[in-house]
């Protein structure tokens, strides 16, 4: 069976499953992120003047972009978290899919084509809402929505990874969470800009993934930007991706395959 | 000629390993053992917890390397054509994986799609399964609420949706109550009916004599008697087995009375068990003398004497 069958065919599982429950995880993962956006850009956002740290614009126009990439990054991560220690550890569905034709890495390719799609699906949800709301300036602005599946995964990948290779209950997710997660989503240049960040710092902010995505999802809906750093942005995720995903790939075979 | 033959045999052969060698870290679960299940047969695994009967399933299932020797599942080789293999294979874990959130019916469709069916396939395929699994009922009905029973039976079933060769059942009806396992054990014979080989792993005796139509006992990784059950009775232990029962902390005194009235006994923490070829003989003799248990019992030999004479936990004289 060729590779992106068996990536489709677990796609299809999982869609059986989201038939079901669309409700709650299109809650947590398309909802959360307007609830953001009405209080931060919205609430918050009208005791913000446009200024230079805004680069000039409205608050809600700099907090949109970010928002759908600070959202898809966390449910990329909470879905590359505990759900997928599920499949090895409680539900142990991975190794009811690895006993027929499809392989682990097939299995981890179904996984991230399958998130992929839902963190497509719920940025549109948010995109259109937002739209309601006056958010977006320009159709480049479409772009966000790939550039939150991009980050997303970028993000997840490497968490799935992580998950591979517990064996425990998984209290490592929570301690990342608040020690990763959070901090990332608050210093990524999400709320205010980079320059606010002491210098000493801003090194923290560089290396997040999510920074370089609000980077270029500010790029798409606001313009402005240099090519070659949105180049520069893109690369990073894309490398932080394929190591992410050569990682998980290795790590899904030693558990699955043993 | 004497090539043809030899393809011929390789053809019947569903299973064939020779030193087959499974080592985790320094230890070897599996040391070295020659196995070969043939077309249509029900082959049972048998022994303790730890004697590598799980690990030579996960090997036949290619979803385990061998760490030495040879095997050929279905004519391949599991490091090679493991995708192929395991579209032919169906099997049954220890531990049940279903899908808890979804339906029933939706287990057996999303399963087989895996194997390559297609849609209209695997609709009427789950509407069959579900018959044969006697599940018709609960169809639409999420399976997290389903008794053990239930979920057990629709983890065979699921195992069936490639209308496999060869089933591989891992401790099928541990867990389940009396009616249960029967239900099961008859759906097993029937599949066996149909042609479907069948490899079981057990540690209990009775299913392994039911079900199995020839065995091996695993010990230590290695494999230590090889037979039907009827010859491995007959190989390992007597035709009676008389069992006697005194009041607790009793059976060692009692022993050196009667000890000599069998070839072999068996000192249980409630029993003594004299291995006889003629139990009614042996308690008229142990009564002469005088012993009086609280209760005696004369049966047939089991697999479960063979077991508990080969895995060593027998005084042999």
């Amino acid at each position: 069976m060729s590779n992106w069958r068996a990536m489709w065919l677990r796609v299809e599982g999982h869609w059986a499953w989201y038939r079901r429950y669309w409700r709650s995880s299109l809650y947590s993962s398309g909802i959360e992120p307007l609830l953001f956006l009405a209080a931060m850009g919205l609430g918050f956002g009208s005791q913000v003047e446009a200024g230079a740290a805004t680069g000039g614009f409205e608050y809600l126009h700099y907090v949109a972009p970010a928002l759908l990439v600070a959202g898809a990054t966390m449910s990329g991560m909470g879905e590359a978290s505990f759900p997928v220690l599920s499949g090895f550890k409680w539900q142990k569905d991975y190794i009811a899919v690895t006993a027929t034709p499809i392989t682990p890495g097939q299995l981890l390719g179904g996984q991230l084509l399958w998130l992929g799609i839902r963190l497509g699906l719920s940025g549109a949800i948010y995109g259109l809402v937002a739209l309601m709301f006056g958010a977006w300036l320009r159709p480049a602005a479409l772009l966000v929505v790939g550039v939150g599946v991009l980050t997303g995964l970028a993000c997840a990948a490497p968490v799935m990874a992580l998950a591979a290779a517990t064996y425990d209950e998984g209290r490592r997710f929570v301690v990342m969470f608040r020690f990763v997660m959070v901090p990332m989503m608050l210093f990524s240049a999400t709320f205010f800009p980079i320059s606010q960040i002491p210098l000493g710092l801003r090194w923290l902010t560089w290396i997040s993934p999510l920074w370089h995505g609000n980077e270029i999802a500010r790029a798409a809906a606001l313009g402005g930007a240099h090519p070659l750093a949105v180049a520069g942005h893109f690369a990073f995720l894309v490398v932080l991706l394929v190591a992410g995903v050569a990682l998980a790939r290795k790590l899904f075979y030693r558990r699955l395959v043993v | 000629m004497a090539r043809d033959g030899e393809d011929d045999e390789r053809e019947h052969l569903m299973v064939s390993g020779k030193a087959l060698v499974k080592r985790f870290g320094g230890v070897a679960a599996v040391a070295g053992i020659d196995v070969e299940v043939r077309r249509g047969e029900s082959f049972g695994f048998l022994g303790p917890n730890g004697a590598g009967k799980s690990s030579t399933m996960r090997m036949i299932a290619c979803v385990s390397p061998r760490s030495d020797g040879e095997l050929r599942v279905l004519g391949m080789d599991p490091e090679t054509d493991g995708p192929r293999i395991r579209a032919r294979i169906g099997v049954v874990p220890q531990l049940d994986n279903l899908d808890v959130e979804l339906t029933v019916r939706q287990n057996l469709q999303v399963y087989g799609r895996y194997f390559g069916l297609s849609r209209a396939q695997v609709r009427a395929k789950a509407v069959e399964l579900m018959a044969f699994a006697e599940l018709s009922d609960r169809a639409d009905d999420q399976v997290e609420p389903l008794s053990g029973g239930m979920k057990r039976r629709l983890t065979i079933a699921r195992s069936m949706v490639n209308d496999p060769e060869m089933l591989l059942l891992d401790e099928p009806t541990t867990g389940l109550d009396p009616q249960a396992r029967h239900l099961l054990w008859g759906r097993l014979y029937q599949l066996k009916q149909q042609g479907v080989t069948q490899i079981i792993t057990t540690h209990d005796m009775h299913e392994a004599e039911q079900l199995c139509d020839r065995l091996v006992v695993m010990d230590g990784g290695q494999i230590v008697a090889e037979g039907s059950p009827s010859e491995l009775i007959r190989r390992f232990s007597t035709r009676e087995v008389l069992e006697l029962r005194f009041a607790p902390g009793e059976q060692d005194g009692q022993l050196p009375h009667v000890a000599d009235l069998a070839g072999r006994h068996e000192v249980l923490p409630d029993r003594l068990l004299l291995y006889a070829d003629d139990g009614e003989a042996a308690l008229e003799a142990a009564h002469a003398r005088g012993v009086r248990p609280v209760s005696t019992l004369i049966r047939r030999s089991t697999l479960e004497d063979v077991f508990l004479r080969l895995t060593g936990r027998s005084l042999v004289d």
